[in-house]
């Protein structure tokens, strides 16, 4: 199927043009340390403080990055009018939307499991014996603020005022993930780890409905 | 400059119209141009040639009217090759691989072979490894050639293809477009004026605020079409 | 104009008598006294709003298949609408919550997520004002539309959820609705709703006269 095809092309060429320059990367990582720093001085940093306040943090300091991380996603498309060159090119319009998204979740899976190790010792919390459960969780995660993220990036590129307008649409909406996520983490840092399936529920859910409706949508965006 | 060549195929624009806001585009256009054609589309700034070559492109989406493609089999899928005022190229990426990836993407069998052939074509070869950001605007605008020629399409579409190239690069793209025209593909192009280009013409036509003013088909001559041009 | 007008008339009576039967009618409540009865507009206006986002939300879906503007003046309309109902429900939870419990804002779930839906839809409004030419701004808001819409059971039910996990004093309840109280409700309910049908569709008209406007100054321009 040519779409499959398609996303492969363009998910390689996205991740190549990441990692050679890493600038997306390596900005994303900075900023989240700098809020997460920051936030620390608003409350006191002991053990049991930290477990309280630590996974919420952590994702609000992500879901703020992102929204500012995703922001060239489309907009650099625009640059030579290369979007115009890969909707002549494509089978499907969707499956520039599906290598952006896949693109996108993946470095934001990335700078996840980059940080943890920080995390973990800013905050005193033993995360190795639930690392894969914390990915499990990073994942959906992740791939719930792409799929809207990347929808909403071909949007605030054709809008005015578009480096606040993409944090304004785009946190509004992704409240079940931020809580999803948070309790889902925490869950996993506590005394007795669980990994709470109906939060990973909710997670999953997230995904697979706007993943269908940019599927439905999506190529409505694009157009002139 | 390829051995083989996509079905000539020709394009016929039906009451097209093309509205943007308040602002009509394109009004009602009825335009046929046959399998083979080389057409000079002229007009001033904002005439509509831009937005007409998109609509022919299917990049923009006609407000009202039909577009049929010529010359093709009942099956076929037309092959458009469509180089515009952008680049539409990657300038972090090399030239090489910017045709490669527009290559895979559209389903090229051995696109590696395809590639090489087409930078060679355009005598990029010896730069087939740098990156885009490097190459001066004559060099940009033959890689996006090549890149339009990558499906061997039937109908070329240029919007301006003349715009700041040099002399040398001018003397090139003649040449190119005059072996792409004796292949037997349509070639519609957009132009400021006569030239070098304009000669290589075999029909010429003038848009004015949207509408059809002037046609060498209608009667018109090649001098009268081009007469009033302005900026 | 004049069915209009007739319907007008009727949906000021109908709130009329719901206003006389929320003060006169319905019984005291036993602990919060005359506060309470701020709770035949809080509720209802709760769930008119999520029914206008509805319309919105159908307007959004038609506007993408059909590119018909009416369906954007109609996605438009609602949306406005639903944000007004929205922010009586976050008016009137502190006009009922200090007197009643003495807390301003409590971060119970309906209210929390009446807050992020009003976040959500007041974006939507937003976007509106980002971009200038009507029909890509019809296109782009009414996907958003859809997303937002999406989103909604998502955050009432993570919402919910979360509160559930984190059980907190309960506010904001009439636990255990006395039947004469439950009619008024339903009274007050079905009033706003004919009062939300009237104002989507005064908008409409507003947005459909704009777009009169607009044809004919183009028409102008051309000629």
């Amino acid at each position: 199927m040519r779409i499959l095809s398609n996303t492969a092309v363009l998910l390689g060429k996205e991740l190549q043009t990441e990692f050679r320059s890493r600038e997306l990367l390596t900005t994303t990582i900075v900023f989240i340390l700098i809020v997460i720093v920051l936030f620390s001085f608003t409350f006191d940093p002991s053990v049991s403080e930290s477990r309280r306040f630590g996974p919420g943090l952590l994702w609000l300091a992500f879901l703020f990055s992102a929204s500012l991380m995703l922001q060239p996603c489309f907009l650099k498309e625009k640059t030579n009018d290369t979007l115009s060159a890969l909707r002549l090119c494509v089978a499907d319009p969707f499956a520039i939307f599906l290598a952006k998204l896949l693109a996108n979740a993946c470095l934001l899976l990335l700078v996840q499991l980059l940080l943890l190790p920080i995390f973990a010792v800013f905050y005193n919390i033993k995360v190795g014996a639930v690392f894969p459960q914390l990915a499990m969780v990073f994942l959906f995660g992740s791939l719930g603020v792409s799929v809207t993220g990347t929808a909403l990036s071909a949007i605030s590129a054709q809008v005015r005022m578009r480096e606040l307008m993409l944090p304004l649409l785009l946190l509004p909406l992704l409240v079940p993930i931020l809580i999803s996520s948070t309790e889902a983490t925490a869950a996993l840092l506590e005394e007795k780890p669980t990994l709470r399936l109906d939060w990973l529920g909710i997670l999953i859910a997230f995904d697979v409905v706007f993943l269908t409706a940019l599927w439905l949508f999506g190529e409505y965006l694009l157009e002139e | 400059m390829s051995q083989r060549i996509g079905r000539p195929t020709g394009i016929k624009f039906t009451k097209i119209e093309k509205r943007f806001g308040s602002l009509y585009a394109l009004r009602r256009l009825d335009l046929e141009i046959a399998p083979g054609e080389c057409l000079a589309l002229t007009g001033r700034n904002g005439s509509g040639k831009t937005t007409l070559l998109r609509v022919a492109s299917q990049l923009t989406r006609p407000t009202h009217g039909e577009l049929a493609f010529l010359g093709l089999n009942a099956s076929e899928t037309p092959t458009v090759g469509y180089v515009s005022h952008a680049i539409m190229l990657y300038d972090e990426l090399t030239a090489q691989e910017n045709l490669l990836l527009f290559a895979r993407l559209l389903g090229i069998q051995e696109p590696q072979e395809r590639t090489l052939k087409l930078l060679e074509a355009t005598n990029l070869a010896a730069r087939a490894t740098s990156l885009v950001r490097t190459f001066s605007r004559g060099m940009k605008q033959r890689l996006a050639i090549a890149r339009a020629l990558l499906q061997e399409p039937g109908l070329l579409l240029l919007d301006e293809p003349a715009t700041g190239l040099d002399t040398e690069s001018m003397e090139w793209l003649t040449g190119a477009i005059r072996g792409l025209r004796d292949e037997g593909r349509t070639v519609v192009m957009s132009l400021h004026g006569e030239s070098s280009l304009s000669q290589l013409a075999t029909r010429a036509a003038r848009l004015d605020a949207g509408s059809l003013v002037a046609d060498t088909h209608a009667g018109a001559t090649f001098q009268n079409v081009f007469a009033v041009t302005g900026a | 104009m004049a069915k209009t007008g007739v319907y007008s008339f009727l949906v000021c009576t109908l709130m009329g008598v719901t206003a006389y039967a929320a003060f006169y009618i319905a019984p005291t409540e036993v602990t919060m006294g005359l506060v309470q009865r701020i709770f035949y507009l809080h509720a209802p206006s709760g769930m008119t709003s999520l029914m206008a986002f509805l319309v919105s939300f159908v307007g959004s879906v038609a506007y993408i298949l059909t590119r018909k503007p009416r369906w954007d003046w109609l996605a438009v309309s609602a949306a406005e609408v639903g944000v007004a109902f929205c922010t009586v429900v976050l008016l009137t939870g502190p006009i009922w919550a200090h007197p009643a419990w003495g807390v301003w804002w409590a971060w119970d779930a309906r209210l929390t997520s009446t807050l992020v839906l009003w976040l959500l839809y007041v974006a939507f409004l937003i976007l509106r004002t980002m971009i200038e030419d009507a029909d890509r701004r019809a296109l782009v808001s009414a996907f958003f539309g859809v997303f937002t819409f999406l989103d909604v059971p998502l955050v009432y039910g993570s919402i919910w959820w979360w509160r559930t996990q984190h059980p907190q004093p309960v506010v904001f309840t009439s636990a255990g609705l006395d039947p004469t109280m439950r009619k008024v409700f339903y009274l007050s309910w079905l009033s706003l709703t004919c009062l939300m049908a009237l104002l989507i569709r005064q908008r409409y008209e507003l947005e459909q006269s704009r777009d009169e406007l607009r044809s004919l100054e183009q028409e102008l321009e051309a000629n």
